[in-house]
């Protein structure tokens, strides 16, 4: 958080401050606040995308809230959510400890587990299906008869996967924020700790860990309002499938709209996946405390 | 993070970036425009086919001329359904007819183009009848039919077939009596593509008609009443539960998609005996299985008749052609070089030579002759029987139905070979979109 005090120029940022804010203002109504509106409005009609748009109030409401595959979308993204959540927030709160400390090799490390970050979630995805296929991917070519299962093709198998890959590919941009979070601890905790005997162990537990608290709450609101918009990787990887095994909200949003043709029902969803977001990020936000945004290095 | 000079300089480059997002919509057809727009689909042989054909086109009418975009296939489905919705389509839209059409003919957005073959009948004359059957809607024709048609074909390992000591099959009974048989030798006796799902749709739409016949599937697209739920419908739903309870299809088939070929790989590696696919599948594996096909290892057949069937074994079904609509949004102008393409452009002597070579039957009559010289004969020779010989000819079900049905139909089919559906709630589940 920037803290513009300093007393001299007080009086004139005020005037101007609110000023810089006008171009991402616009960009918010623009790209945002319109849309949602738009969407908000096509949820009560009926259109197929391309003939003209019918007003028919509830219709697509009831069409999405009585059919059963919402449900079993809503079920699978919190599915996909919550285990994905508890697979990252070990994974990178451990490897962000680990990349805090200040040897150079770390840095390289650091640098290395960046990786999987840098690429795209198509190119991820198309190439963990070639490494997947049962019959010409990787557990085959290496004549590995435990790795050349039907890994896309049963729903469990194919859950895994899913959950393995998003793991894969964001772990890297969390144990960034982590190790961000621990090189923020003031050295000072550790010193008194390691002088009333401590050992490693221990001061993870009682001085990192509560510390992290805030960063805690920040990743983790990034992987769960995350996780309501995966959508690119699930897509290519296995179409929502087998069946409907892996199809999450915002798939089906997707196919309903674009692949079947209804834009209303589609809408409907957007308009669910919208307030479960801000939901969500608001009941975080109150998990943290009100304390939450507010900086916790002064009086450290 | 403070506000630095480079991120009001990052802010301020924004906002030209977004003033030229707002403008993107307007790289649609200008009116008045003397140039007329046409987006097709890129990938090879066909593109080169496609494009060549406006290429000459364009040199032969200077006045006239054609611009062409091309798109990769699911993109471009996605990209035109907006483009037409939002009034921005190209003067020539490249399609596959059926539902999809029907939903544009129902917007407006596509002319009819029924009195131009009234007027100019040599052209329609020229082209196969059963080609006009998916660009007609309530009988008015909408769309210019194309290129080529694509029976689907039962293809085969002649050399898996050898070394196992058995025939292709030549009745269901036949296709169920060789599963063991492969399954024993470590071969998959069927290949399939099962995460795309219009590949698995392919083996029902034989079997409804092997069964039941046309009328079958006739019903369900004339939006009768519980039209699912024929009896020859639960017959040929519960034969194909059947093949994939006895293993049928090669192991993890619902991971597979038919887009990376991989399906292809399986029968040309001979780790599968045979494969039901589309005829575009011959030119696949002439590029990709090395000498596969010109030493003779590739088997095809029509697909065989189900015991106590109704339906005529020389029936097919497939894309009967491809199809080019005008859209009603152009201007007098460049509808005028769209029908001057379709008169003198589409399927002209040298396109349909190229058809010809790429492995494909032209739905141009009389190339008979054609055919024959080419390397590809003895199979050029045999789509060209079932299309001129079939009785019925249908469109992919995927095609023929609207989008709203053929996505509960495709999502349905990959279920019901899940075996996570039974076939009764496979017709149920299909019974309420009917019409839809």
């Amino acid at each position: 958080m920037s803290t513009l005090t300093g007393s001299a120029g007080r009086e004139s940022r005020r005037s101007i401050l609110p000023w810089l804010a006008v171009p991402a203002l616009l960009f918010f109504v623009g790209f945002a606040v319109v849309p949602l509106v738009g969407v908000f409005v096509l949820s009560f009609t009926t259109w197929d995308g391309i003939g003209t748009i019918h007003p028919s109030g509830l219709t697509s409401w009831r069409a999405v809230l009585t059919n059963p595959g919402l449900p079993h979308a809503l079920w699978v993204t919190f599915l996909v959510m919550a285990v994905s959540w508890a697979v990252q927030t070990p994974a990178s709160i451990l490897l962000g400890t680990f990349l805090a400390g200040r040897q150079r090799y770390r840095a390289v490390l650091s640098l290395i587990y960046f990786v999987p970050l840098l690429l795209s979630s198509a190119a991820i995805a198309v190439a963990y299906r070639a490494l997947l296929d049962p019959n010409f991917g990787l557990g085959a070519g290496l004549g590995f008869e435990w790795l050349s299962k039907d890994w896309l093709g049963r729903p469990w198998l194919a859950f895994g996967v899913v959950v393995f890959v998003v793991s894969w590919q964001f772990v890297p941009f969390h144990s960034l924020i982590y190790q961000g979070g621990v090189q923020q601890i003031p050295q000072s905790l550790y010193e008194a700790a390691q002088l009333d005997g401590a050992g490693q162990i221990r001061q993870f537990f009682s001085i990192t860990l509560p510390q992290l608290k805030y960063t805690i709450i920040t990743s983790s609101t990034l992987m769960v309002i995350g996780s309501l918009t995966f959508f690119d990787l699930i897509f290519v990887l296995t179409e929502g499938g087998p069946g409907d095994a892996t199809r999450v909200l915002a798939l089906d949003m997707y196919k309903r709209g674009f692949q079947a043709d209804l834009m209303g029902p589609a809408s409907a969803i957007a308009v669910i996946l919208v307030l479960m977001g801000l939901a969500i990020a608001l009941l975080l936000r109150r998990l943290g405390g009100r304390d939450a945004g507010e900086s916790q290095l002064e009086g450290a | 993070m403070a506000l630095s000079r480079r991120t009001l300089l990052g802010l301020a480059a924004g906002v030209p970036a977004s003033a030229a997002l707002a403008a993107c919509g307007s790289s649609g057809p200008s009116k008045g425009d003397g140039t007329a727009t046409y987006w097709h689909l890129s990938g090879q042989p066909q593109e080169g086919v496609r494009t060549g054909a406006v290429e000459r086109f364009n040199e032969a009418n200077p006045k006239g001329q054609i611009k062409v975009t091309t798109f990769e296939n699911d993109a471009y489905k996605t990209k035109i359904k907006t483009a037409i919705g939002a009034g921005k389509a190209p003067t020539v839209i490249w399609g596959w007819g059926g539902g999809t059409l029907r939903t544009y003919v129902e917007a407006k957005q596509v002319d009819d183009l029924t009195p131009w073959f009234d007027e100019n009948p040599d052209i329609k004359n020229r082209l196969f009848p059963s080609s006009f059957g998916a660009a007609t809607v309530d009988g008015r024709i909408y769309a210019m039919p194309f290129e080529s048609v694509e029976p689907i074909v039962l293809f085969y390992n002649k050399k898996v077939f050898a070394d196992v000591g058995v025939e292709p099959p030549r009745s269901w009974n036949d296709i169920m009596a060789l599963v063991p048989k492969f399954n024993a030798e470590g071969i998959a006796p069927f290949s399939l593509g099962g995460q795309s799902r219009w590949t698995n749709m392919m083996w029902l739409e034989f079997l409804f008609d092997r069964i039941g016949g046309p009328e079958v599937f006739q019903a369900v697209f004339d939006g009768e009443k519980d039209a699912w739920s024929h009896p020859a419908a639960i017959e040929a739903l519960t034969k194909v539960q059947d093949l994939v309870k006895a293993n049928g299809f090669i192991k993890g088939f619902s991971s597979i998609t038919a887009d990376s070929n991989a399906d292809q790989a399986l029968l040309y590696t001979g780790k599968a005996a045979m494969m039901l696919h589309g005829s575009w599948s011959y030119g696949i594996q002439q590029t990709e299985g090395g000498d596969f096909v010109s030493s003779g290892g590739l088997g095809f057949m029509n697909f065989p008749p189900v015991e106590g069937g109704k339906g005529d074994p020389g029936n097919s079904v497939g894309n009967p052609a491809q199809y080019l609509s005008i859209s009603s949004k152009a201007s007098a102008k460049q509808k005028e070089i769209a029908k001057d393409f379709f008169a003198t452009g589409v399927l002209a002597d040298n396109e349909v030579k190229e058809w010809i070579d790429t492995g494909a039957v032209p739905i141009r009559k009389g190339s008979e002759k054609l055919l024959a010289e080419s390397k590809s004969s003895e199979f050029l020779q045999f789509v060209y029987g079932i299309a001129s010989n079939a009785k019925a000819f249908g469109q992919s079900w995927d095609q023929a139905l609207s989008p709203t049905a053929a996505e509960t139909l495709l999502d349905n089919i990959a279920k019901l070979f899940q075996l996570s559906i039974s076939p009764r709630q496979f017709t149920e589940n299909l019974n309420k979109v009917i019409g839809k």
